[in-house]
């Protein structure tokens, strides 16, 4: 039976926090559309992704590291509609995994990224960086999980995920989770959801700048982390860009 | 210049609101700077919030105006358009913003608001350059993020150096000799001097010490004390200040 004969529900731990009514629009047949791509030994491949329309997205990306390679993968997730970015990574021997990404928008459209990064061989590394910016009932979720088979020795795995609320009624959702079987590795995961600085506000705003201005200034110090790793300046402008164009009409 | 009627002001606090500013009276005419000294919990910082605009700080009574125009019907941000540069006691630290593009931003911000073109990144840099200069700021300091990492006296520096960019016709500083060593001391009250001793433009000067009045040299003083001014003067109620304390200058007054 193929798997995407039935629609997940919110008991799949994956799909928790997930429109599933909009995954319903969007039909089954999303489902099996992955895009498949192996990085071979000592190569580095890069995507750059600006996702999210008026209508539900689902983005699955399935990733095979080899032996010494780089995949990253950047993106902003601006969507009005259910959006979500699904990656699956496996990582060879000394692979390096690198995710940036920034969910931003208001309505009440959820935004989501969902990582699964498997360190299969010894000596892997993996970054992950996810910047949430939410307003009116807008959702954002970043559902991380990270698993190290029992040869994996030496894994270095990172996450680490804000979120930040312009008013109540938003909401934003990290869930990471490990799965270890190997002893010597360093798993790092950190949350925390904030509002805006007030204090810097009033900084700003007694320095000449708007409200409107303060805020975009804010929220580009946010969620600019989340591209630091992103050597290419036009991409990350364009990456930077998607996102403070989403931020026009935010409550401020 | 900047005058204020009768002003009384509130903030807001665990215990609901209370009442700070009670009735203060007083003129800065152009061409003056005046200083404000006062005991601990005088008012002092509440006078320059409420002329900033705040949140929190809420005007109950009294009127201020600025350059002939309602100070309390412009929003923060229009104060400072509006020539109203605001020197905090605690400069905020905006980590992933740099100076450059927080002061070129709000710079641009003023001359938009005040209908002159905006300055292009490289006439930004030079006035900039020049402005460092004068404070005696490294150029790199400027490109590092607003605040974050520097000393106490580093960030009361920067307060002038912003200062000295956005060029306003009156500045509130308040308490901008706190956390300065002696020689970054003199080098800010210069600072002080060169960008804001003009016949067109006004200083308000909150202080504790007499040391940055040396520098400074104030054309007025005035005393803050419960929520009012208790007694203005020259220079000299300052070195009396120093040598008598307030109790006994407050006694008498």
């Amino acid at each position: 039976m193929p798997e995407a004969a039935t629609l997940p529900t919110k008991r799949d731990e994956a799909w928790r926090y997930a429109d599933i009514p909009a995954l319903e629009r969007l039909g089954a047949g999303a489902l099996d559309q992955w895009q498949d791509v192996a990085v071979l030994a000592g190569d580095t491949w890069r995507q750059v992704m600006i996702v999210g329309g008026s209508a539900p997205e689902l983005h699955r990306i399935r990733l095979t590291v080899g032996e010494g390679a780089r995949a990253e993968l950047f993106a902003t997730n601006a969507g009005g509609d259910f959006t979500r970015l699904e990656v699956e990574v496996t990582l060879g021997k000394g692979a390096h995994f690198e995710f940036g990404g920034v969910t931003i928008g208001g309505g009440d459209a959820v935004r989501e990224f969902v990582t699964t990064t498997i360190h299969a061989e010894p000596d892997g590394t993996s970054n992950q960086i996810v910047r949430s910016v939410h307003w009116d009932t807008g959702t954002g979720n970043f559902l991380g999980e990270i698993k190290v088979a029992r040869n994996a020795q030496k894994t270095d795995a990172a996450q680490d995920f804000k979120g930040l609320l312009l008013e109540a009624g938003a909401s934003a959702n990290a869930v990471p989770q490990l799965e270890i079987f190997a002893d010597d590795v360093k798993c790092a995961h950190g949350a925390t959801v904030g509002q805006l600085d007030e204090a810097a506000r009033y900084y700003m705003a007694a320095r000449g700048l708007s409200p409107d201005q303060a805020q975009r200034l804010l929220v580009q110090a946010f969620i600019g982390d989340a591209f630091v790793e992103l050597e290419d300046q036009a991409h990350r402008e364009e990456l930077l860009d998607a996102a403070l164009t989403a931020l026009e009409g935010a409550k401020l | 210049m900047l005058t204020i009627e009768n002003l009384h002001a509130e903030v807001d606090g665990a215990g609901g609101a209370k009442p700070i500013l009670k009735g203060l009276n007083l003129e800065v005419a152009a061409g003056e700077v005046h200083a404000i000294m006062g005991p601990n919990g005088a008012g002092k910082s509440t006078l320059a919030h409420v002329l900033g605009g705040k949140p929190g700080y809420e005007v109950t009574d009294g009127s201020v105006t600025f350059k002939g125009e309602d100070l309390f019907a412009l929003d923060p941000h229009e104060r400072a358009a509006t020539g109203l540069f605001l020197g905090f006691q605690y400069p905020v630290e905006i980590p992933g913003v740099s100076n450059v593009q927080f002061l070129r931003e709000a710079l641009n911000a003023q001359r938009k608001f005040r209908g002159e073109e905006p300055l292009s990144g490289g006439e930004f840099l030079k006035l900039a350059k020049e402005k460092a200069g004068l404070l005696k700021m490294d150029m790199e300091m400027l490109k590092r993020q607003v605040n974050v990492g520097f000393s106490g006296g580093e960030k009361k520096r920067a307060e002038m150096v912003q200062m000295g960019i956005l060029d306003p016709s009156f500045a509130v500083l308040d308490e901008t000799d706190s956390g300065l060593d002696i020689d970054a001391l003199r080098v800010v009250g210069e600072g002080i001097n060169s960008i804001m001793r003009s016949g067109d433009k006004g200083v308000l000067l909150i202080t504790h010490y007499q040391r940055l009045l040396d520098v400074v040299k104030p054309d007025r003083v005035s005393v803050l004390a419960g929520g009012r001014i208790v007694e203005t003067g020259g220079p000299e109620l300052a070195l009396r200040l120093e040598q008598e304390g307030y109790d006994t200058v407050m006694a008498n007054a």
